[in-house]
């Protein structure tokens, strides 16, 4: 089980099975209690340094990875690409390469090209976690969603989740998907049809579709209320903000109108009056700040269960066993 | 070759050899004042549950307790890998001026100990520590010593001691199991 339990990297939740991200939430669970106590660290990841490489940007998930790192006691570095060599040219291989060269054991990257951080980590020895490529995979925001699920469900079997909004262009809808329906979750998706995408149908048959955020409401057990991204939106794919509100926006009144009670999920940073009003963000309901204080958990998890283990994984693949 | 398993306790030698040890902590610390009993995740945990439950009983006096989860301090995750259980760690509030007594269902290198206290340390600097064990098998890596050992085994390398309780394991035991001809 040992070593090898979630590979080299962490890409994506998109093949991963059941067993494997309970076993991240699993770990991430006692992990909490870390950042509760006066010295918040724990010597796991001595002497092991983790480079954060990102190539867009970001302040909540590479503040959030840079708390996980530094509680496990890792070394850490951050690269961003401004004020960087990326900024001269250097492609993202040669980049990661540069840095393997002074001995570094893992690599956080968030890059804008989909399927950037797998394009990496066929190509450096050391472990890569995705932290965000394009509209591919965000599968830490992913995992954190559902620790805090499980947390206030107890289970994910059979809980309807629906994610609202521009699942277009998320990464994190993506993850999202694939992990809830590894968790045997129902999962909906609610927005304009301008901002779902056409293979939503093909992510999985069990994909339903919202035209009316009323009706997800009714619907669902948890909404995922992802942010709108302005500055993708560049190619006129809703009316006006206000316009958005108006239809698609969570507010009280609406979910004064469910039929039962709502867990209200947003991966931040959010437009307050846009895809979520502010009595609904720091209302009853909202489990947004459990995420955040999830990110680190899990993310916590994500680095310790990497990590190390070579030797074992090295006599393993000598012996040909997939230990 | 086929594995021999010979129990070492039977469940009423469990009971009497753990109220022993409560007596023996109890002798040692001079009383109950300022005791706390902390397992090492799991089964060491169960067994300080029943070391402070005859405490109770003995002096009327109820025992703070908590919890070591050590696997984010073992020395081997270079070279075995992560495991994929982590426990839960919890410890009464303040451990200064404390006698904290740890307790193990089985002392064999010491590794464990030694996680043991490097995590304690990370909560506080009490007056004292106490390492409290219900099978001493032998076989130090370390330089470790129970101060108070329920059972002394000398074990060889191949052998294994496990200690079963009711809570994890539906049975109250202490087997030995080793590899013979």
């Amino acid at each position: 089980m040992s070593g090898s339990l979630l590979g080299k990297d962490l890409l994506g939740l998109a093949g991963l099975s059941r067993e494997q991200i309970t076993t991240i939430l699993d770990v991430a669970e006692p992990l909490k209690e870390i950042s509760e106590r006066k010295i918040k660290k724990v010597p796991t990841l001595r002497g092991m340094t983790v480079v954060n490489l990102f190539f867009e940007p970001s302040t909540r998930t590479r503040i959030s990875f840079e708390f996980a790192e530094k509680r496990m006691s890792a070394d850490t570095v951050n690269v961003a690409s401004s004020g960087s060599s990326v900024s001269k040219g250097e492609t993202l291989v040669d980049t990661a390469r540069n840095l393997e060269a002074m001995r570094i054991d893992m690599v956080v990257v968030r890059h804008a090209g989909s399927g950037a951080a797998r394009f990496l980590a066929e190509r450096i020895e050391s472990n890569v976690i995705n932290a965000g490529d394009g509209t591919c995979e965000h599968p830490t925001q992913g995992l954190l969603d559902l620790l805090t699920l499980r947390d206030k469900l107890g289970s994910l079997e059979g809980k309807r989740v629906c994610i609202c909004g521009d699942v277009l262009h998320s990464r994190v809808a993506r993850s999202n998907i694939w992990g809830l329906q590894a968790m045997g979750a129902e999962v909906a998706v609610c927005g304009p049809r301008s901002l779902l995408p056409g293979a939503v149908r093909e992510m999985g048959t069990g994909v339903q579709v919202f035209d009316r955020i009323e009706a997800a409401i009714e619907w669902a057990d948890a909404l995922n209320i992802l942010r709108l991204q302005l500055e993708r939106m560049h190619g006129g794919y809703i009316p006006s903000l206000r316009e958005y509100n108006r239809v698609f926006g969570v507010t009280r009144a609406r979910l004064e109108r469910a039929p039962r009670d709502i867990i209200i999920l947003h991966p931040g940073p959010m437009n307050r009056g846009v895809e979520i009003d502010s009595d609904v963000a720091d209302g009853p309901h909202s489990v947004i700040l459990n995420q955040v204080t999830n990110g680190v958990a899990v993310r916590m998890a994500v680095l310790y269960l990497l990590a190390g283990g070579r030797a074992a994984l090295a006599d393993a693949a000598k012996q040909g066993g997939a230990a | 070759m086929s594995q021999t398993t010979n129990v070492v306790l039977n469940a009423r030698a469990v009971a009497r050899t753990i109220s022993r040890m409560a007596d023996e902590i109890l002798e040692l610390n001079d009383g109950s004042d300022n005791l706390i009993i902390v397992g090492v995740q799991r089964r060491g945990v169960q067994i300080a549950e029943r070391l402070a439950e005859v405490i109770r009983e003995r002096e009327g006096a109820e025992i703070p307790r908590g919890a070591l989860d050590i696997t984010l301090y073992r020395d081997d995750l270079q070279t075995v890998g992560p495991r994929p259980v982590v426990g839960q760690t919890h410890l009464p509030s303040a451990l200064e001026g404390k006698v904290v007594v740890i307790v193990d269902d089985v002392l064999y290198t010491g590794r464990t100990i030694r996680a043991a206290l490097d995590e304690l340390a990370d909560f506080g600097r009490p007056a004292r520590i106490m390492l409290a064990v219900l099978v001493d098998r032998g076989g130090r890596e370390l330089p470790i010593h129970a101060d108070v050992v329920g059972k002394r085994l000398d074990v060889p390398r191949g052998g294994r001691v496990d200690v079963l309780v009711p809570s994890l394991d539906q049975r109250d035991e202490v087997v030995l199991l080793g590899a013979s001809t």
